[in-house]
């Protein structure tokens, strides 16, 4: 186990090494862009004297290096800075949108995983059979379709035709948890649609690669049944390739949904992040880019984790 | 019978009388079913106000970055939140004219140089604190002085002195100005306590909804304001203001019925909404354009004939049935039309011909292509409408090269710096204003690089000028002069399109602005 421990230290300092980089990559790019925050907010009734006036009070008169690292101070004392643009204080807004994130990847994800690795198992008992074409066609169909579409073929469906969920999918704080449930329906089910296919087809090519082991003929000839082979011989030994393409897809449910919270208007922490990065507003989208940053690493680290964890060769090195 | 049948329709609609009663009545009188049905509905139109409820609203031009402070408001969600919390000294009323707000009365003295504003008493903000000329006065400051960064700078400019005279709000100009009345309906000068030189973004007025909730970029929740000093306004116990900027998302929500009315309907897609059972469109003309703009003062464009080949190079019908599907009028060239007062309508419409389009051309010795920028963004439907003036200057013979530019950064990067390009405005209340803005050679906005002397007089003088037939005269000079001079492509004025649930009562049609002029929350209610 130590081994692991030191893995994880040494992952983890790696990491925030690379959230530095990744600030100071953002912060460039963010720079480069054309016009600065006060020109994106007066936008087209901006007055030289007006642009002036805000620019001072932004303090955007520093050059850039002096800004970047004032930002950073502020950061590793744990404060994060108010948005240039209205004021807010970025740690409370951003609290509350990616609490909202959160809510929606888990609820995704909850239904997606066990759904993707179940058909998966299923394919593979199946394999080559209508179950499996089934399968393997629906979700390849959804797959292939753009996000926005299948999210406006349910708007027009569930929501407008049968009126069973809301197409607006905003949530307060005032909700309570059912009701949280309902609101954000018809955009965790679009997601799953999205990512289904992706954890399905690496189940069913993983599990279908070590179902051509020696050991699983010896299973079969005791006599098991061919689902308890999949399910408790077969898949532990697969695990590491699905748990990578797992932790990918979760990645994906929670930055890369901005589309879809477009589309049902969820106050996610996408829709936030665009709407800063059209207004120039570095400190914000700093924020947004070291949380997303963040859960990449994190994520990753989890995969190789049990990865390894699952693999007894990897757990105990030579 | 009728009138009897309509009597009744009316004590039926008013809750006198039940419906079940009313139709038995009816028919007592002879009435078929689908007549007395009618009367039923043409008199519930016509009832009072119903109060209570909770009445939302589906907006686009919303984002997370915007603030409650009205003088950083440049998008339609900002505008329409400081109509719900707060109110202006006057406001533009339904046929255009000025109407009294948080002032009693105005009037100026005889050079229209010096303006006086009655302040209205007894009139409470949100946080109890009693209106006094001296927060209006504040308020004005806030917007005007050196280091403001309100976008209603521009307007206050022209002032020269701000003071208090008892219950009155006294203000001189620099030069005179008989709109000074319309400049003070600009949207930005919310009345706040102190002017908002505490919080600006306190969100604090004396508007018909107090604010509740204020989650930028996603919703906006208000409170009637149960001490509202105006009647007939703030019938719904609560308004909400949903920030939808995906327009199918919004049509959607409208659909399924989540928000009862929706602002900015896509042309487009306008027939559809139609089809949908219980909804109704809204239009109104309004002062909006969408145009094409050249510096006149940078080559090509320099040359008098250049511009007059493209003017005449651009079918104006065309953009109308195509780029707005009928909801919008053509335009002359100068960003003036019927909407706005002292319109003269006798000034000749240009149309759509290739040969003078061709004879111009020809004239301004100008070879090659004539490269237009656009994006997407600097209005609906602006990559077809180019593409559609590239079609229709090819039959002259001109050569139009479209080079489509990134919607991030086009106010900054493109428009205003690059020499031809499209973009829109969404005009003024007054002539004065709109020439002030964009089309004095001073102007920070003059986006067409028009400088001309002669126009410059001609405005300052139509400022001053009181007889309305003179100024009237004066403003048809104007008009003729940009249209044959400028540098302005003004192929259409767009439509305000709105959907309006059948559940909404009280509609009525402002053209001065988006939703019934900010005012679509307070002024309708929710049919019982």
């Amino acid at each position: 186990m130590p081994y692991l421990l030191i893995l994880v230290a040494q992952r983890l300092a790696l990491g925030a090494l690379l959230l530095l980089a990744v600030s100071a990559l953002i912060f460039i790019g963010t720079e480069i862009l054309p016009g600065d925050v006060a020109q994106s907010i007066l936008g087209q009734s901006a007055t030289p004297e007006a642009l002036a006036n805000l620019r001072r009070d932004l303090g955007l008169e520093d050059p850039p290096h002096k800004r970047y690292f004032s930002w950073l101070w502020g950061l590793l004392h744990g404060d994060l800075g108010t948005a240039l643009t209205n004021g807010v204080d970025i740690a409370s807004s951003i609290s509350k949108r990616l609490y909202n994130t959160m809510f929606l990847a888990s609820v995704a994800a909850v239904i997606a995983v066990p759904l993707a690795l179940l058909l998966g198992m299923i394919a593979v008992r199946f394999r080559n059979r209508w179950p499996d074409k089934l399968i393997s066609g629906t979700t390849l169909g959804f797959i292939s379709l753009p996000e926005f579409f299948i999210g406006y073929l349910l708007i027009y469906f569930v929501a407008v035709k049968l009126g069973w969920f809301p197409s607006v999918a905003t949530v307060y704080d005032s909700m309570n948890f059912s009701e949280r449930l309902a609101a954000v329906a018809l955009p965790a089910a679009t997601l799953t649609l999205v990512v289904l296919a992706h954890m399905m087809r690496m189940t069913r090519a993983a599990i279908l690669n070590v179902m051509q082991s020696a050991y699983i003929e010896t299973a079969e000839l005791k006599g098991l049944s061919s689902f308890k082979v999949i399910f408790r011989h077969a898949f532990p030994n697969a695990i590491a390739p699905i748990i990578n393409v797992v932790m990918l897809n979760l990645a994906y449910l929670v930055v890369g949904v901005v589309v879809v919270e477009v589309i049902f208007v969820f106050p996610g922490m996408g829709q936030y992040l665009v709407d800063h990065v059209a207004k120039r507003d570095v400190p914000v989208v700093q924020a947004c880019g070291l949380i997303f940053a963040g859960f990449y690493i994190v994520l990753n680290m989890l995969a190789d984790i049990i990865a390894i964890i699952s693999n007894p060769r990897l757990r105990h090195p030579k | 019978m009728t009138d009897s049948l309509n009597q009744l329709g009316k004590l039926a609609a008013a809750g006198v009388i039940d419906r079940r009663t009313f139709m038995k009545q009816a028919a007592a009188m002879g009435a078929s079913v689908a007549l007395s049905g009618a009367v039923l509905s043409k008199a519930a139109m016509a009832a009072e106000p119903v109060t209570g409820g909770l009445l939302k609203m589906g907006s686009s031009g919303g984002e997370s970055t915007n603030s409650l402070d009205p003088a950083t408001s440049s998008s339609a969600v900002p505008f329409l939140n400081g109509h719900q919390w707060g109110d202006l000294l006057v406001d533009i009323a339904d046929d255009g004219s000025v109407e009294n707000r948080l002032a009693e009365e105005y009037g100026s003295s005889a050079d229209a140089k010096t303006w006086t504003f009655k302040i209205r008493k007894g009139v409470e903000f949100h946080n109890g604190k009693t209106l006094t000329p001296d927060d209006v006065i504040a308020t004005l400051e806030r917007h005007s002085g050196e280091d403001t960064k309100s976008g209603a700078l521009g307007v206050m400019r022209g002032i020269d002195t701000m003071k208090v005279d008892g219950d009155n709000v006294v203000i001189g100009l620099k030069n005179a100005n008989a709109d000074l009345p319309f400049l003070m309906a600009d949207y930005h000068l919310v009345i706040q306590p102190n002017g908002g030189k505490d919080q600006p973004d306190a969100g604090i007025g004396t508007g018909p909804y107090k604010m509740m909730v204020n989650e930028p970029g996603v919703r906006h929740g208000y409170e009637k304001n149960t001490n509202d000093w105006k009647s007939g306004r703030g019938f719904a116990e609560q308004v909400e203001i949903l920030v939808i900027n995906d327009d199918t998302a919004r049509v959607a929500a409208l659909q399924s019925g989540q928000v009862h009315m929706i602002e900015r309907v896509p042309p487009k897609i306008v027939e559809l909404v139609k089809r949908i059972p219980n909804v109704e469109i809204k239009s109104a003309p309004g002062r909006g354009h969408y145009v094409f703009i050249m510096h006149a003062n940078t080559a090509p464009f320099d040359n008098k004939d250049l511009r007059l080949a493209l003017k005449y190079g651009i079918n104006r019908q065309e953009m109308v049935d195509k780029i707005l599907f009928g909801y919008g009028s053509i335009g002359n060239d100068m960003p003036i039309n019927a909407a706005y007062p002292l319109f003269s309508d006798d000034i000749e419409q240009r149309q759509y011909d290739p040969d003078k389009a061709a004879f111009h051309f020809k004239k301004s010795g100008h070879s090659g292509s004539v490269v237009l920028r656009t994006a997407d963004g600097s209005f609906p439907g602006a990559v077809d409408a180019s593409q559609l003036f590239q079609q229709s200057l090819s039959q002259a013979g001109i050569e139009l090269e479209v080079k489509r530019e990134p919607n991030d950064g086009y106010w900054s990067e493109v428009w205003n710096k690059q020499p031809f390009c499209t973009s829109y405005w969404g005009g003024r209340p007054t002539q004065d204003q709109m020439y002030s803005t964009a089309y004095l050679s001073s102007a920070d906005w003059n986006d067409t690089r028009f400088f001309n002397e002669g126009f410059d007089k001609m405005l300052l003088a139509a400022k001053g000028e009181l007889d309305t037939a003179k100024r009237k005269q004066i403003y048809r000079d104007m008009g003729t002069l940009v249209r044959d001079d400028g540098g302005l492509i003004c192929p259409m004025f767009n439509d305000w399109v709105e959907g309006v649930s059948n559940k909404v009562g009280g509609w009525a049609v402002n053209s001065n602005q988006t939703m019934m002029n900010g005012q679509a929350l307070s002024r309708c209610w929710l049919n019982a």
